[in-house]
């Protein structure tokens, strides 16, 4: 670990279950950006039988296969009551592909089975056969602020939100939440989810800070995010941007 | 209207017809072509061609180390003196094993690497007598969908098969040894030297619980990725004594290695000039196949031995001045091990110089001091090959590259160079050392030209872009087109 002014503690949610579309990219998003500030990231690691430390800024949760879903899934249901508490009193949740079924009401599985969620997010999926695979550009507002969010979709569920949250983004292209209302992710204040993967944060340095913002808002900190060379960021943006637009 | 399929000798005629066409017409090697227009023709003609090989088929699959296993089984059975029809090219899916089989006349026995998603498909056409199943590690999930779909789906081909087929399998993947144990005849391998485990499951570990009932395995020994000596605590399922196992693993850089191992016939010492564990893995892969097809060790060993690496797995070319090593990196757990094999290369090299003035080993302080400095170019496409799902790269070790501050110039090429970029960048690289060039050939000239001073360039390529990057090269008459490759 590096030095700098510890600022922002991460709570990682079964990272050895949950974490097949590079997930570590998004926590390394998250510890870079800080680190070029001269801040620091704590990251906690809370798998299957581990406590769930109460005083994190962010909680992150990833993706996995069905069956590690399943596995991370009964213990989640454990520890749900302590994160509607800290998403209550203002702790940021993401939730990438997995996670965010995971965030939701639940997922019922090909086979109909159900994997249930710890419901903070009001969204409900069901897998259908054809899964949903390749480059997404959504519009994304967050913080009153409208911006192009590129990545990668890979998922079999077909997500639908109830009243508690709105749509993250507005496809540009891919299939989003559901392949048919043109919707990606989910958002209730502070609580994001998303099937954008790729990873999500390197290549979307916006929201990146967005929500390293709204942490150390909740860290009650008054440290300032200043701006950053992002000149390989937008790069990068451009391109994937440019190559989804060959598509489809 | 139901077209009757045509007659076979006119549809092969016609199909090795359009494959020396492709190669005339500088399209590639007439490696997949004439499969792909013979099997749209007549469908069954590759079942029917598979039937006609006298000492059947073999097929060997897995995510990573088909094409080399094949490799060395294919010398093993050159050795032996049996004709042998193969698609050593790497053209693996059911075009290349068709293609294959229409340039088989006269041959003994035909043996084909088989990609793990089409090898199901392959055990149905071919009905083979022995099936290698190696590993299953995660890779373009884009493609395969989720790594135990593709599990399930081995199982089911492997419930299909004949009883009479021999499987061969890796004792250390948990999940290949769970389908594999089924069957009734067997012939397990796996590596049993205590000095080659790392003391816990890298996070790059696939599979790493129990198929039957989903909890977390247990390790004495853990290799790679998810390969090791495993058990679940939970029903007791266990990785069994392999019939040929690794007892000792000596490995020497990128030069290659030495393998102790006990086998049903007695133990056998085996130098290769294949480097890194995952080659330790291949050719025990190989030697239980070559068992398994009732081989004579005494004449098979020798001949694995003098193969050198297939191409661009740790291939060197001297290219004006610079040494130019190229390791394919197509998923985390081949690419990390190519790193560390990469890295292990240049340790040794470290010791050696730490030997040197002030601790008393004259003889050594008269060397040079040598350019330590390490340069790299990392090439990543992203086309059907390769997967076009990129979020693999966030779990390789890049960061093993800048252990020690020898870093000195990455250059970063290929369809998805930014996201290569970005990888770096966030793995901490300075960007004073880090160049994107995405054109495959313009990213291998700025690579030579930092490279120049230091002597070495290390080459990571995706699949499509070593194919892209061996087709420069031949292109400039440094290195034999891939469909040369033996």
């Amino acid at each position: 670990m590096s030095g700098g002014v510890p600022a922002v503690r991460l709570c990682h949610l079964y990272p050895d279950l949950m974490g097949i579309y590079a997930d570590r990219g998004n926590i390394a998003a998250f510890r870079q950006r800080l680190q070029w500030r001269g801040l620091a990231l704590e990251v906690v690691e809370a798998g299957i039988g581990d406590p769930l430390p109460a005083d994190c800024h962010l909680y992150y949760l990833g993706g996995g296969q069905d069956r590690d879903q399943l596995a991370a899934a009964g213990d989640l249901a454990r520890k749900a009551d302590l994160l509607h508490r800290v998403a209550g009193d203002g702790a940021v949740v993401l939730g990438v592909c997995g996670g965010y079924q995971l965030l939701s009401h639940g997922y019922t599985a090909a086979d109909g089975r159900r994997i249930p969620g710890i419901g903070l997010l009001d969204a409900d999926t069901i897998a259908d056969p054809d899964r949903l695979i390749g480059d997404v550009v959504a519009d994304v507002t967050l913080n009153g602020e409208t911006r192009t969010v590129v990545g990668y979709e890979n998922h079999a569920g077909r997500t639908h939100l109830g009243g508690g949250c709105t749509p993250l983004g507005r496809l540009r292209k891919g299939r989003g939440n559901n392949g048919a209302d043109d919707c990606e992710g989910a958002v209730a204040g502070r609580l994001v989810g998303t099937y954008l993967h790729g990873p999500l944060l390197p290549k979307n340095p916006w929201m990146a800070d967005v929500l390293l913002g709204w942490a150390l808002d909740h860290a009650g900190s008054s440290l300032d995010l200043a701006p950053l060379d992002d000149g390989l960021e937008r790069a990068a943006h451009a391109a994937a941007q440019a190559r989804a637009g060959r598509k489809r | 209207m139901r077209v009757p399929p045509l007659p076979r000798a006119l549809v092969a005629g016609a199909a090795r017809g359009a494959g020396r066409l492709s190669k005339r017409l500088g399209q590639g090697g007439g490696t997949s072509i004439p499969g792909l227009i013979l099997t749209r023709l007549r469908p069954q003609a590759t079942a029917e061609m598979a039937l006609a090989v006298p000492n059947g088929v073999v097929l060997v699959s897995g995510t990573n180390g088909k094409t080399t296993t094949a490799r060395l089984v294919r010398a093993a059975l050159d050795a032996s003196g049996a004709k042998v029809a193969s698609n050593t090219a790497g053209a693996n899916l059911e075009r290349g094993v068709a293609t294959a089989l229409l340039h088989a006349d006269g041959a003994d026995v035909a043996l084909f690497e088989a990609d793990e998603a089409v090898l199901p498909k392959l055990i149905e056409q071919t009905r083979p007598r022995v099936v290698t199943l190696m590993n299953l590690f995660r890779d373009q999930l884009d493609r395969f969908g989720e790594l135990e779909h593709l599990a399930d789906r081995w199982q089911r081909a492997v419930a299909g098969l004949d009883p009479s087929c021999a499987v061969v399998y890796n004792a250390d993947d948990p999940a290949v040894a769970e389908i594999a144990a089924a069957h009734p005849k067997t012939v397990s391998y796996g590596i049993d030297d205590p000095r080659a485990g790392r003391d816990r499951l890298p996070h790059a570990a696939d599979s790493n619980r129990c198929r039957r009932c989903g909890v977390p395995l247990a390790y004495d020994l853990a290799t790679i990725a998810h390969l090791g000596r495993w058990s679940c605590p939970e029903c007791g399922l266990r990785r069994v004594q392999p019939d040929v196992r690794a007892t000792r693993v000596e490995l020497h850089g990128l030069g290659g290695q030495r393998l102790s191992m006990s086998t049903p016939e007695g133990a056998v010492e085996l130098s290769l000039r294949l480097p890194g564990m995952h080659n330790s893995y291949n050719a025990l892969a190989a030697t239980a196949t070559a068992w398994a097809l009732g081989l004579d060790g005494e004449v098979t060993g020798p001949a694995m031995a003098k193969r050198e690496a297939a191409f661009g797995r740790a291939e060197r070319i001297q290219i004006g001045a610079v040494d130019v090593i190229t390791l394919l990196a197509k998923n985390p757990a081949g690419a990390n091990e190519n790193l560390r094999t990469m890295l292990l290369e240049d340790r040794s090299l470290q010791s050696l110089q730490a030997r040197g003035p002030g601790s008393g080993a004259t003889h050594l302080q008269a060397m040079q001091p040598e350019d330590r400095s390490l340069h790299a170019l990392v090439l990543l496409n992203d086309r059907t090959a390769d997967g076009q799902d990129v979020s693999w790269i966030w779990d390789v070790d890049y960061e093993l590259l800048l252990a020690g501050d020898r870093l000195a110039s990455l250059t970063v090429g290929g369809d998805r160079a930014y996201d290569m970029a970005l990888r770096f960048r966030y793995a901490g690289v300075d960007s004073s050392k880090l160049s994107v060039v995405p054109g495959v050939p313009a990213a291998l000239d700025a690579a030579l030209e930092a490279a120049r001073p230091a002597g070495k360039l290390y080459a990571l390529p995706t699949y499509t872009a070593l194919l892209e990057l061996r087709a420069v090269l031949a292109g400039r008459g440094l290195a034999p087109a891939f469909w040369e490759d033996q």
